[in-house]
């Protein structure tokens, strides 16, 4: 080294410095975020805004009850279809992870995660919405499902994988096909975990708004049938957000709010649900 | 990641439960192979009569302009390249320095801690940093940041023209906010596989830890940090709803980060619901395009992180 030691010390305290500023940096928007969702959204809440519809404009008042019901039925609805293909799709990957098919299914899977949500939601536009000629609930739950399938597909494939190899070879040592093995042990031994990585992949979808804009598009109406257009809170959110109006902007900032306390607290409980069983394993 | 350690012989003693397990599991292996081609087959249908009656030629044009039945897509295209590329020089160095906090410099609990606030960043929905953006982000740039680029820096071609608020600035660091846990978490990964004896090598030279970051982490992650920044550029390009709300949403050509611009995925979402015909066609040639460019990114991502760090997440 030819630079003096000084001159290498203070290279030193400033590169390091500049580390921890940058990385404090990365933390300042989830602070600012959390600051007006929770300030302004607080100021939104009331019983009416969750059980009420919402009123034509000029007339304050009103809620997005119809929205926070949509938003559940079409949740629910996408994950009817998307858990029990995922789950296959998990099963494959991780219990018969030497064949070929399977590590193709993995490419195939990331793939599929990777395709932008705004084109899945364009594809079930050319397949529901076109052809039957109007946005529906049908179309924004089958827009939704592709996008929760990889998700569940890989995070069951995790928890299966937690499954230790004894317990499948003792399964297989008294006797048992395969798939009974697989069903009766593997699978049903990680019911918990398999319900943790649904309800992550829940989390991940609830807040998904471009798959629904013009699938499940938006209504000012309570649930009209599932061929009808249908109400969500992302899409809600951002109908508000984008009008003219204060009374609305504040709803928009509700809306926020019940969306992001719904993924973090998500996110949180299962969190910590996992520490303390990572904890149980390595302390037994 | 474990090979497979078992070695079923299950090609010998399989009986007849265990094959129509196998073939029900094979079937839902085919439902993702077909969704993807689904998807591919029917953006095409869906585009194919832009594609026939205006030509690649018209398409690949300079104008959008929906009621003069001009459907040029390269403005989306412009804005989409444009917008991650400035949210990738945004967010690399914050995520690069963040990752380090992580491997090298923050206590175990304190980089606990640390590491969840930034996996939480990728928590939010994207409708709710599109919110803060254009309340928040937009009247910030619009008063205080725009005017100060623009009268220190006005000589770059980057900030000059009107300022609007609404811009492909706004997009960026909103985008940048969103790909930063990715790139982290992948850096991270790849810092924390350096192996320890390197950086205990490095040090015992006798040089300070900053140095010691540079030459013994830094340098041995190159390919594993490119990796990260392809991985933050798939989920850039097709990010949409943020986008859509900060951006303006005007097809425009300009260099400057004051410009309103429109990306693929926002002109996809604020115009399909009211399109029809021939503009809805060639919104599905834009759709068609976002596909295949994401497809290539994801390829060019496989191959630079052929051995995918374990538990690196989307």
């Amino acid at each position: 080294m030819s630079r003096q030691l000084s001159t290498r010390k203070i290279v030193n305290v400033a590169g390091l410095a500049l580390i921890v500023a940058l990385s404090l940096l990365a933390l300042s928007p989830l602070v600012s975020v959390l600051y007006y969702v929770i300030v302004h959204g607080w100021r939104a809440l009331s019983f009416d805004f969750f059980t009420k519809l919402p009123l034509p404009v000029g007339e304050t008042g009103g809620g997005i009850g119809h929205a926070i019901l949509g938003s559940v039925i079409l949740v629910v609805m996408a994950s009817i279809i998307s858990v029990p293909i995922g789950l296959g799709m998990g099963v494959l990957l991780s219990e018969y992870r030497h064949l070929r098919i399977s590590r193709l299914l993995g490419s195939v899977v990331d793939l599929l995660a990777s395709i932008p949500s705004i084109v899945i939601g364009l594809f079930a536009y050319a397949i529901v919405v076109k052809p039957f000629h109007g946005f529906s609930a049908h179309a924004g739950a089958i827009a939704l499902s592709i996008v929760m399938i990889p998700i569940v597909a890989r995070t069951t494939e995790e928890m299966l994988k937690l499954v230790s190899q004894t317990v499948r070879e003792a399964g297989l040592a008294l006797g048992l096909p395969r798939y009974r093995m697989i069903l009766r042990i593997v699978i049903r031994g990680s019911l918990g975990p398999i319900l943790v990585g649904v309800i992550l992949a829940v989390a991940r979808i609830a807040g998904e708004t471009a798959p629904l804009l013009f699938t499940a598009f938006s209504s000012q109406q309570w649930f009209q049938g599932l061929s009808q257009p249908i109400a969500s809170i992302p899409v809600q959110i951002y109908n508000y957000a984008v009008s003219p109006y204060d009374d609305w902007h504040e709803k928009a900032w509700g809306g926020a709010l019940i969306l992001i306390l719904m993924v973090l607290g998500l996110n949180l409980s299962i969190r910590l649900f996992l520490a303390r069983k990572n904890q149980k394993r390595s302390r037994s | 990641m474990s090979e497979p350690r078992q070695n079923h012989s299950q090609t010998h003693s399989e009986n007849r439960g265990d094959r129509v397990f196998r073939l029900v599991l094979y079937v839902f292996a085919g439902i993702a192979f077909a969704l993807v081609l689904g998807i591919l087959v029917f953006l095409w249908n869906l585009g194919w009569p832009a594609i026939h009656q205006l030509g690649l030629r018209n398409l690949f044009s300079m104008e959008w302009n929906p009621p003069l039945h001009a459907f040029g897509i390269l403005p989306f295209i412009f804005g989409t390249v444009v917008s991650s590329f400035w949210a990738l020089v945004i967010a690399t160095p914050i995520s690069v320095s963040a990752a380090i906090l992580l491997s090298d410099l923050a206590p175990r609990k304190f980089g606990q801690v640390f590491g969840f606030l930034v996996e939480m960043l990728a928590a939010i929905p994207s409708v709710v940093y599109g919110l803060w953006g254009l309340f928040v982000v937009i009247p910030w740039l619009r008063t205080d940041v725009q005017p100060f680029l623009r009268n220190h820096f006005g000589f770059l071609p980057f900030f000059q023209g009107q300022i609007y608020g609404v811009s492909i600035m706004a997009a960026s660091i909103i985008l940048a906010i969103m790909i930063t846990p990715t790139i982290t978490a992948i850096c991270r990964e790849v810092f924390n596989a350096v192996p320890q004896v390197l950086r205990e090598g490095v040090l015992a030279m006798g040089s300070t830890r900053f140095e010691m970051i540079r030459i013994a982490v830094l340098k041995s992650s190159k390919s594993g940090i490119l990796g990260g920044m392809v991985l933050g550029l798939a989920r850039a390009l097709g990010e949409t709803m943020a986008v859509t709300m900060v951006i303006g949403n005007t097809a425009d050509l300009s260099w400057s980060l004051f410009a309103p611009h429109q990306t693929m995925a926002s002109a996809i979402a604020s115009e399909v619901a009211e399109a029809n015909g021939l503009h809805l066609s060639a919104l599905g040639v834009v759709g068609l395009v976002l596909l295949l460019i994401s497809g290539a990114v994801f390829f060019v991502m496989r191959s630079i992180l052929v051995k995918k760090p374990k538990g690196a997440k989307r």
